[in-house]
């Protein structure tokens, strides 16, 4: 029974790892006041190039950095469109994921060996590999934590640290203060342009670790569906986690985990249909808006999203 | 130049000694020649001022007169099309509102720019340069009590804002600038939310700030105010400055014919008090406000046809509550409306609209009209339903025109057309083309929240013109204001609320500010006589 419980812990961690990343970045640049759907196109784009970086240099690092260049990229893109153009925020994002699905599919297809005829798909490249903890890394439980990637223990780091800028420091304030009330911002110094893109770009970085921990880890490996939606999941555990990356975790672990009873379930060849699992995070989200709204009708905080959110910021607007 | 420039300025009455005196004071700012466009609007034409040091500047100016343009080119928010900025007699370039921070200039704006969602302390630090990344909030909150203490302004640094009443809201905005070390305030309309208790407090804070040796531009529509604290008046119409000068050289009446070009009426024509049949019948009604508290504790009081019933005190005490409760936009937990001796409690909106009740709210962007829509469609957007409008479901758009450019006539709208987005109009002229709206619709009741609240002297005058005539012709108007000014002068009935309840109910010639104001302050009417 433990045994069980360890390994389907150490697949929920695992599944959980690029939600994390991807979620947390999409919280930073929800924060400022922009929504970006291009999640999902940013995940497959960052997995096809980690991917195919790691598998000609066998340099992991430098597949992490180009997926995050990439992305980072991309993000730019929605960024110059919503910010500076001033497009509608929900157009340019799913541009950007049709654009990302088409374009990796495409690069899987034709950055391949020529032995393979040139297709990513079923080659294998070099993979981050599970580091152990010395001692405790063995242990029933532990090892479902403490033995696992070197992407995965950086997020143990990063959710702290996300949480401490976001609420603890003047960089973060600032960022609250943009998403919540940008007009107010830019009265009091705060250059709500650039904070934007900032954490757009910062954003699509995150969304590109998470693309490359699935190719790299998780999978590990490049397929078109690689990332089975988990770019609009984020989105979903955006809302679950309330705009705040302490709460990220336990969307993450849940999301995380119903992957991992999937795969289980999968595994064992059960009859529950695979499109019952996968409908379950969209109404764990639709639950927890509907919760969430009730919260905010009867108790006596406003928790919910940034109030500028999805509204494009004029400076010398009426 | 800066200097000869400022004596050019106020050559003018520099005979006593005291005049000299304050004409010897450092001119700490001068803004120079400012033009400001807006597509379609020339909102500041060539406009040079300047400021001393300890001195209170008061800018005067109807609505869209460009006061409030000028003060964002100030601090950094607009950028000016021409003109120069000089602070300390260096010429500077104000690009942001980091810039005009880091020079001492600190401005209140109308609307407050406050963070809802997070504390007072987190508010007064937002966006300062030279602060730690990780600030230490509990020095800040001592820092902050301890500006509190010194200037009487009291509030809790832990607060959040959504907490806080208008009042103690205004009390954060004084303390953030105090905490940035402004020495040149900009304050916009500052009293015009604050009840008058409120409005000394802060002449008092504006007092001892100058004594400090920091400088005030005022903005403002009052004119005691302006005589009040003021050294210098300047006064802007239509961008243009029209006039500058000494306070203690001018009088109000005087003020008020630059301000709008003709002579300002402060009386009004009102036919006979001929109250008829009651229109709004309300008995023993009871409410909550949005966080379930109570708010209305069993009201009841009757609106005739042919008259005005004002209903007094500080905003806050149920008024807003009262209104919705009348129009439909709230449900009521007890007792019950009636419009014409119909029964409409807890009816929809659109059956008092049907019932002929009209609503002038006080959020004119926000409840009053659909901003980014044209004049002409939120001129219609009441009758729109029916003929002549629409039939069979189809809107008659030529009708739509015909009607807006009576209405744009009839209330003198100024806008540049009837397909001019609303919310590009000045405040004054979009409350017209609310007041337009519902007194065309208007057949039994009419309901006014603060209609003239931040408007102008000319726009105030034609919304209180409109009321009593809609009065004279025996309609019955419901009318909320904090102006007892304006209660008295307009007013039949006054009641006055205090924490959801009505401390009396007394007739207007009956009346005087004095007893208004112990009412406002919870006193029942058999205890103040």
């Amino acid at each position: 029974m433990i045994g069980l419980i360890t390994s389907l812990l150490a697949i929920t961690i695992s599944a959980g790892t690029s939600l994390l990343y991807a979620t947390i970045g999409e919280i930073y640049t929800e924060r400022s006041g922009i929504l970006n759907l291009g999640i999902e196109g940013m995940m497959l784009m960052g997995a096809v190039t980690s991917f195919a970086v790691s598998y000609y240099t066998n340099s992991l690092f430098l597949a992490l950095l180009i997926a995050m260049v990439v992305t980072a990229f991309m993000a730019l893109i929605h960024a110059f469109l919503t910010i500076t153009m001033k497009a509608n925020q929900v157009v340019s994002g799913l541009s950007i994921t049709i654009f990302g699905t088409g374009l990796s599919s495409f690069l899987g297809k034709r950055l391949g060996p020529e032995s393979n005829n040139f297709n990513l798909y079923g080659v294998n490249g070099k993979n981050f590999p599970d580091i152990q903890v010395p001692l405790v890394g063995d242990w029933p439980i532990f090892s479902a934590i403490l033995n696992q990637d070197i992407l995965t223990y950086i997020a143990y780091l990063i959710i702290p640290l996300a949480w401490f800028f976001m609420y603890k420091t003047k960089k973060g304030l600032n960022l609250r203060a943009v998403g919540e009330n940008p007009r107010t911002a830019e009265a009091m110094g705060i250059n709500v342009i650039r904070t934007r893109y900032i954490y757009t770009v910062i954003g699509g970085m995150f969304a590109g670790i998470g693309g490359a921990h699935l190719a790299l880890a998780y999978t590990p490996g490049w397929n078109e569906h690689i990332t089975g939606g988990r770019g609009w999941i984020v989105i979903a555990l955006v809302i679950f986690a309330m705009w705040n990356p302490g709460k990220a975790i336990l969307g993450t672990l849940l999301f995380g985990g119903i992957n991992a009873i999937q795969f289980r379930l999968q595994a064992a060849g059960t009859d529950i249909p695979a499109s019952l699992l996968n409908m379950l995070p969209y109404l764990v989200t639709v639950l927890a808006l509907v919760l969430l709204t009730v919260y905010e009708n009867y108790g006596k905080r406003k928790i919910g999203a940034p109030s500028a959110l999805g509204k494009p910021y004029m400076k010398e607007d009426k | 130049m800066s200097d000869n420039h400022a004596k050019m300025k106020h050559s003018i009455g520099t005979s006593n000694r005291w005049e000299m005196y304050l004409d010897n004071r450092e001119v700490i700012l001068e803004m120079r020649n400012i033009t400001k466009k807006f597509p379609g609007v020339t909102a500041n034409d060539d406009i040079s001022f300047s400021l001393k040091k300890g001195e209170v500047l008061a800018l005067l100016g109807e609505n869209g007169a460009g006061k409030s343009s000028l003060m964002n080119v100030l601090v950094g928010l607009y950028r000016a099309d021409a003109g120069s900025i000089y602070v300390n007699g260096q010429k500077v370039s104000i690009t942001s509102p980091s810039v005009s921070s880091s020079l001492g200039i600190g401005m209140i704006h109308q609307e407050f720019m406050l963070v809802d969602t997070m504390t007072v302390a987190e508010n007064i630090i937002l966006g300062i340069k030279d602060l730690n990344l990780v600030p230490d909030m509990k020095a800040i909150s001592e820092k902050i009590s301890e500006i509190s203490e010194q200037y009487q302004l009291k509030v809790n640094p832990s607060s959040y804002i959504w907490q806080l009443s208008v009042g103690e809201r205004q009390r954060v905005e004084i303390l953030k600038l105090i905490f940035r070390g402004a020495n040149i305030l900009i304050l916009d309309e500052p009293t015009a939310v604050l009840t008058p208790q409120e409005s000394k407090e802060l002449n008092g804070i504006i007092n001892q700030m100058k004594k400090e040796g920091k400088s005030a531009i005022f903005i403002t529509h009052k004119m005691d105010e302006v005589m009040a604290f003021s050294e210098d008046v300047y006064v802007l119409k239509q961008g243009k400055l029209v006039a500058s000068k000494r306070t203690s050289d001018t009088n109000p009446k005087e003020l008020a014919r630059m301000m709008v070009g003709r002579e300002v009426l402060f009386q009004f024509d009102k036919g006979e008090y001929k109250p008829g049949k009651s229109v709004l019948t309300v008995k023993d009604l009871c409410a909550v406000n949005s966080k379930g508290l109570e708010a209305l504790k069993t009201i009841s009081f009757e609106v005739k046809s042919g008259e005005i019933f004002g209903i007094a005190g500080v905003a806050g005490n149920g008024q807003q509550q009262l209104i919705d409760s009348v129009t439909g936009l709230q449900k009521i937990r007890c007792g019950s409306v009636y419009i014409n001796e119909s029964d409409c409690s807890n009816k929809n909106p659109i059956d008092y609209i049907k019932a002929g009740v009209s609503y002038i709210p006080s959020d004119r962007l926000g409840m009053g009209v659909a901003g980014t829509m044209t004049v002409l469609n939120n001129l219609a957007m009441k009758g729109y339903r029916d003929k002549p409008f629409s039939s069979h479901g189809l809107l008659i758009k030529s009708y739509f025109k015909k009607f807006a450019e009576n209405m744009i006539d009839l209330f003198r709208i100024s806008t540049p057309g009837p397909e001019t987005i609303v919310k590009f109009l000045s405040g004054g002229n979009i409350q017209k083309a609310i007041l337009a709206r519902e007194i065309d619709s208007c057949r039994n009741l009419l309901v006014a929240a603060y209609p003239s609240r931040g408007l102008d002297v000319g726009a105030t005058q034609a919304v209180r013109t409109r009321l009593i005539e809609q009065r004279d012709e025996g309609k019955a108007v419901l009318l909320v204001s904090e102006e007892l000014d304006e209660l008295l002068m307009i007013a039949d009935r006054i009641a006055v609320m205090f924490e959801g309840e009505f401390m009396g109910i007394v007739d207007s010639s009956n009346t005087d500010r004095e007893e208004l104001g112990l009412m406002m302050t919870g006193m029942k009417r058999d205890q103040v006589k």
